[in-house]
C-alpha cells in the first residue's frame, strides 16, 4: 500500500477537488490519499465529493485551521 | 453511466470563463462528465492565447478592474485560468467548438487551440449533450 501525500495550503476553490481528483485517479486500489489544506468550504466538500467517487473517508482532522483528510481508494 | 454537466459557454468575460472552468473541473472532481460548449464571445476564448484575454463583466474600468481582480485573485490562491482548462482536461472534461460562431466571425480552426477541443459541433450536438445531463447551464 502506497500513501500519497497532497499539499493544497493556501490553495483555494476548486484546487483542493482538483487535486484530490487526480490523486485518486494516480492511486491504486488500496492505496490512502492524505491530502492536507487550509480552504475551509473544502473540508466539507471533499468528503462529499469521495461519497460520490464511492471511495472511503479514512477521516478528517484538523489542527490551526489547517485540515488532513485521509482517503482510500478502493475502486477504480 | 456517470452523471453528466454540460455548460453553454456563450460569454467571454474572464470571470465567466473562471465560473465555467470551475463548475467543470469540480463536477469532473466529483465524478460526473462535463461537456462545454463554446459559442459566440466564448468562443473566442479558445482562439490562440486567448483563454485569459477577456474583460471582467461588470466593472473592467478599460482593464484596471480585472488587473485589480486578478491580483487578488493571486493573493488568495485562485489558481490561473490555464491551469484549471488543463486540469480540466486532464480529467477527462471535453470541449466543443460553435462551427456557425466560426462561420459568422470567420475563426478558421487554425485560429484555435486545436489541442483543446474535442469536437466541432452545433445547437444539435448540445441538445444532445443536454438531454442526458442533470446538470445545464448557460454562461
Amino acid at each position: 500500500m502506497v500513501e500519497l501525500k497532497v499539499d493544497c495550503a493556501g490553495k483555494n476553490c476548486p484546487v483542493p477537488l482538483i487535486e484530490m481528483r487526480k490523486a485518486i485517479k494516480k492511486a491504486a486500489k488500496g492505496d490512502v490519499v492524505e491530502i492536507t489544506g487550509d480552504h475551509p468550504a473544502s473540508k466539507k466538500e471533499i468528503p462529499m465529493a469521495v461519497e460520490s467517487l464511492g471511495q472511503e473517508l479514512v477521516g478528517v482532522t484538523e489542527s490551526g485551521g489547517m485540515w488532513t483528510i485521509r482517503i482510500r481508494k478502493v475502486k477504480e | 453511466m456517470a452523471d453528466k454537466t454540460t455548460i453553454v459557454v456563450h460569454s467571454g468575460d474572464m470571470d465567466k470563463i473562471y465560473s465555467a472552468l470551475i463548475i467543470g473541473s469540480g463536477s469532473l472532481s466529483m465524478g460526473m462528465d462535463v461537456s462545454l460548449y463554446f459559442t459566440f464571445w466564448g468562443l473566442q476564448r479558445l482562439k490562440k492565447n486567448g483563454l485569459d484575454k477577456g474583460p471582467l463583466s461588470k466593472m473592467n474600468m478599460l482593464g484596471l478592474g480585472r488587473w485589480m481582480i486578478k491580483k487578488r485573485m493571486k493573493a488568495a490562491g485562485v489558481e490561473e485560468l490555464y491551469k484549471l482548462m488543463a486540469d480540466f482536461r486532464e480529467l477527462g472534461g471535453k470541449i466543443i467548438a460553435c462551427d456557425m460562431t466560426m462561420d459568422v466571425m470567420g475563426i478558421s480552426r487554425s485560429d484555435l487551440r486545436e489541442d483543446l477541443i474535442d469536437e466541432y459541433g452545433a445547437v444539435g450536438t448540445y441538445v444532445n449533450e443536454a438531454k442526458s445531463s442533470q446538470i445545464t447551464l448557460f454562461i
